[in-house]
Formats: C-alpha cells, structure tokens, sequence
C-alpha cells in the first residue's frame, strides 16, 4: 500500500481516476497494525479496480481531521474526488471489502 | 473408538487469560490450540501503559505484553489461530467447536477466555456518531486530537488513566465525573496523578445525556445531578469508559452465568460444563486486572491438564478386553488401605490385573464412575463394570465377586462390548 501525505493526498487520491481506497492509520493504534495483513490481503485481490494508498494519521493530522476522521483506523472510499463510502466503527477485513464490493457496483 | 479429539484444549480468546492458559497448557504437553477474533493481548493491548504488572519496574505496555506472551505460547508448541468461534456443542462426546473460518473442530476441553467490551452508555448520538469522534480506545485515536479538547466520560482508573493520556495529545481533557468535586472512583495514585495535570479539566456532578454533531462529534449536552441544569460543552472526542459487558453471549444456555452474564466458575476454574474452564474478565471475580487474568489462565490450563489425563486414563482402563479390578481409595480413609489390600491380593491370585485410584485427588473421575465415597472396587469385565463392591473388604470376597462375574460371562450373553460409555455402565447391576 502506498503511503500518501498532505503534500500529494489530493494528486494522489482526489485527482485519481480510479476510486481509491485510503487506511486512515497511526503507529500509536494497535488495531491499525492489527488490520493492516487484512487489507493488503485486499489489494493484491482488487488492485486492478482499487488503487490502495495510507496516510500515517500521526504525521498528517490536519489532513486527517479535514477528511472527518475522527476514529482510527478509518477506512474511506473516494471516487473522482469525493468521498463514497467509509467504515468508520468495527473496522475489519470482511466490512471493508463488503464495502469495496458496493462501492464496485 | 469414536474419533480421538483433534485437540486437548481449545483456548477461546487471545487476551492475557487466553495466551497465559495456552502457555501453561502447550507446556504440559497438551495439542493446545487459540482461536481469537482481534490480535494478541485482548483488552489490555489497547491500552498503552500496563504500570502494575509485575516483573515490569519501568512499567510496559499492552501490545508488548501481548505479544510477549503469545511468543512465550508459540515457544512450547501452542497453535495461535485469528478466528472467531460462533458456537460450542458441549454435549457430545467430543466437545466441538465451530468457527467462522476453521470450520468445526473437536476437542477434549475447552477454556474461555472471550474478555469483555466497553460498556455503551446508550445516550443520544453514541451509536451513530460511532467511529466519528465516539471513542471507547483512546491510544486508537489519541493522535486526531492533538491541540483539540476532548471529554472522557468515567471516573474509574481506567477512564482517568486514558485521561492522563490522552492529555499527551489534546490541550484540554474534560472529565465528566458524577460524584461530587474531589471524589473519583480512581485508586489515590492515579488520582492524585490526575489532579497534578495541568491539562486535566473536571466537570463534577455531571452525567452525559447527548452526543451532538451532523457527520462528526461538536458538542455534548450533559446534565448536573445537583442542579438539574443542562452544559453544551463543545469537543471534538468523546471517550467513554465506564465500566465493560462480557462477551459471553455465545454462550448463553450453554454454562451458567450468572445475572449480568458473567461465567460462574468454581475455585480450579471449572464452570457448569465438565471439561469446560473459564478464565479471565469474562468471569464473575472480585479484581478484573491483567494480573488476576493471566493467574486464572495458568489454573483453568493445568485443571484442563489434569480433565485430559484423567480421560485418557479412562479409555486406556476401559478399553482393555477381560478382566480388571478398580480400586477406589483415598490417602484420609483408613479402611481404603484394606480394600487395596484385598483388591491386589485378589488379583495376584487369580492373575487379574488391578489399578488403584485415588479419589482424593481425581474427584472428577469418582463422579464419572459414579462412586460416591472410598473405599470402593469396581469389577470391570470387558470394558464395562460388571459389578461394584462395598463394606469389609477381604481377598476371598473379591475372588468370590470375580468369579461369578466371569461365570455370568460365560453363561449368559456377553455382556455389550462397549466404549468407555459410563452411563451405560451404571445401570449394570449392583452385587
Ligand atoms: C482502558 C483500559 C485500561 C486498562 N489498564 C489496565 C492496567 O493498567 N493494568 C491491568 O492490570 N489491567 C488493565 N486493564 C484491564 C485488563 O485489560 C483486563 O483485565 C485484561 O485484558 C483481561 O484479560 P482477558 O484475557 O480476560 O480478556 P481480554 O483482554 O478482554 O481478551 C479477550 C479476547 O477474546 C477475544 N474473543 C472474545 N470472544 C471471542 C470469540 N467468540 N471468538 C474468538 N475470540 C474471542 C477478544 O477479541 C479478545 O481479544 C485495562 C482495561 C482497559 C479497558
């Protein structure tokens, strides 16, 4: 997954024409770490209809706070440019790709 | 033989009770497998200073207690599964499991070490408002709150400790405490830690009545217990900690529990359910601390130890075709030493084999062979009890006993070759 920070987020993620997947995520926040097998689990089976990026919450928080996250980890969809979807509470790897999954539809 | 269980204990949760009863039990050798739903260290790995544990003179912290233990586990054989178990079937013989991703699995004890959660307050917005600036884990989202003002509602150790760190982070840390000023829940260190901070802001008499905000958390109404006026206080976090539920719901009409859902257990550990432990939070105890988990996880693994060594005892006795002489004793009950006596002289005689029980250390086995009180001896004949002897206890009588017993054998239709099947025995008559 590739680490994306306040200097490109909006090249990266909002100007990108495939939907985008970001892991809101912090070196602090142990159920980040513990999330992250699952989600790489995911890119390697979607990579081709989701780009795959994390932002280090710790490092970025203005950034963090600006894209409304208030929990970690916190996942968020953007598709050209505008966020579709979020898992924000009960964050594991089967609500994120259900949530891949509707966001594909 | 029905299939052997593909393991000795199945340990259900990964925090300190869990990982400490698969150490302990990987380490007697037992096929000791742990399924948890979240990573190692349960509860305690989400929070970041552990200051009371001991060995740990400079404190240490949950996930590396966590994953210390769980490599201590892993060292002596124990497998570790990320899984979650939806159901146990506690009847059958053996026990099962089933997960959501491993499939059924069976096992000759269980220990359940499933922990609890934070308790929900159920006001107004915490459900929706979840995962957008709701919190029950402050070292999770400590970092989004820097240079913001967050409140945490409790007054426990646990809330004024994440309190006290979460002013690491945020430049204002209201606690919402409804007792009156100066009185916390909190044991005097960690309360007098949190009066020294200068960052610690408290709001007394207060509860917390509404959660406010359109996508996230502005504001929260709380209202003074004194007063009966209402506060908007405006933050950007809420962190609630007031106390935990258990997650046990799994298992609710399978082991008893008592009236907030707490498993009952006696002193080794053992719940309602023979062959099924408990250990940790998810029990009724007076003192839910990593401490007192990892303590009940080293006693439910070894009285699992001592459940599988006893069955497997079992099935090697009753599993050998002919003749055989149970001798039930006990070390405190004088006139046991004379059933042992005639028992081997008995079998010396008559080239019978024997073995001796003692019932005060293997109670559980007295209940399964359905001998009350020493002294007692059990005439096995083929797998089954043919007959149970009582009263004055002489070489003659046992030979006596033997011997119709065998003659019963040849006269009448065998008797029913069967596995180690208990009840069936019981019901064979009484001589
Ligand atoms: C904020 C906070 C601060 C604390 N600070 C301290 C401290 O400083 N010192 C201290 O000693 N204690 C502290 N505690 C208490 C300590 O964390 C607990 O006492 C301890 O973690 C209990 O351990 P446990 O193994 O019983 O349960 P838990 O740690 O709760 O672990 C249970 C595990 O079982 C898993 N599980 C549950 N159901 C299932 C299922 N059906 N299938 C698979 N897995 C399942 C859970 O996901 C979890 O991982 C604190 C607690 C909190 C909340």
């Amino acid at each position: 997954m590739q680490p994306v920070d306040k200097n490109n987020f909006e090249q990266e993620v909002l100007g990108s024409r495939q939907p985008v997947l970001v892991d809101f995520w912090s070196p602090n926040c142990e159920k980040c770490i513990k999330l992250m097998p699952a989600l790489q689990e995911l890119e390697q089976r979607y990579h081709d209809k989701i780009k795959f990026v994390k932002v280090d919450v710790s490092k970025n928080r203005r950034l963090a706070i600006a894209q409304k996250v208030r929990n970690l980890p916190a996942i968020h969809l953007y598709r050209n440019g505008e966020r579709v979807d979020a898992v924000n509470d009960q964050v594991t790897g089967e609500a994120v790709e259900s949530t891949i999954k509707q966001v594909l539809h | 033989m029905a299939k052997a269980p593909q393991y000795d204990t199945i340990v259900v949760g990964g925090g300190p009770a869990g990982l400490t009863a698969a150490m302990y039990a990987a380490r007697a050798r037992l096929r000791a497998l742990l399924i948890t739903k979240s990573g190692m260290g349960g509860q305690a790995a989400t929070t970041l200073t552990i200051d009371n544990y001991p060995g740990f003179p400079q404190g240490t912290t949950g996930p590396e207690l966590g994953r210390a233990i769980a490599a201590q586990a892993e060292r002596f054989g124990a497998q570790i599964a990320r899984d979650e178990v939806l159901e146990l079937d506690l009847q059958g013989e053996p026990k099962t499991v089933r997960t959501k991703k491993l499939g059924t699995l069976s096992t000759r004890t269980i220990i359940l070490a499933p922990g609890t959660q934070p308790r929900t307050l159920n006001v107004p917005g915490e459900g929706r408002l979840r995962g957008r600036g709701v919190s029950y884990c402050a070292t999770c989202d400590a970092d989004l709150y820097s240079d913001e003002e967050v409140a945490v509602i409790g007054n426990g150790d646990a809330a004024v400790e994440e309190g006290l760190y979460l002013t690491r982070f945020a430049k204002r840390v209201w606690l919402v405490v409804v007792h009156e000023e100066g009185t916390l829940d909190a044991t005097p260190v960690i309360r007098e830690r949190a009066f020294a901070n200068e960052r610690m802001g408290f709001i007394w008499n207060s509860v917390l009545e509404e959660i406010v905000g359109d996508e996230v958390v502005e504001e929260i109404i709380l209202g003074n217990i004194a007063t009966g006026e209402k506060q908007r206080l405006p933050v950007a976090g809420v962190f609630i900690f007031i106390g935990a539920t258990p997650q046990t719901e799994f298992l609710a009409q399978q082991i008893e529990l008592n009236q907030s859902g707490y498993i009952v257990t006696g002193q080794d550990m053992s719940t309602s359910v023979p062959g099924v432990f408990a250990a940790g939070d998810a029990c009724q105890k007076y003192l839910r601390q990593v401490v007192t988990a990892a303590a009940d996880g080293a006693v439910a693994a070894v009285a699992a130890e001592k459940f599988v060594r006893e069955e497997e005892w079992l099935e090697t006795v009753f599993s050998a075709p002919g003749a055989l002489l149970v001798v039930c004793w006990s070390p405190a009950v004088r006139e046991s030493y004379q059933a042992v006596y005639a028992a081997e002289q008995a079998a010396q005689n008559t080239g019978t084999r024997v073995v001796k029980l003692d019932l005060y250390r293997h109670r559980q086995l007295a209940g399964r062979l359905q001998v009350d009180k020493p002294p007692a001896i059990l005439v096995v004949q083929d797998g089954t009890i043919a007959a149970r002897l009582c009263g004055d206890f002489t070489a003659d009588g046992v030979m006596e006993s033997l011997r119709s017993v065998q003659e019963r054998n040849e006269q009448c239709l065998p008797i029913e070759r069967k596995e180690v099947n208990l009840d069936a025995t019981s019901r064979q008559e009484q001589l």
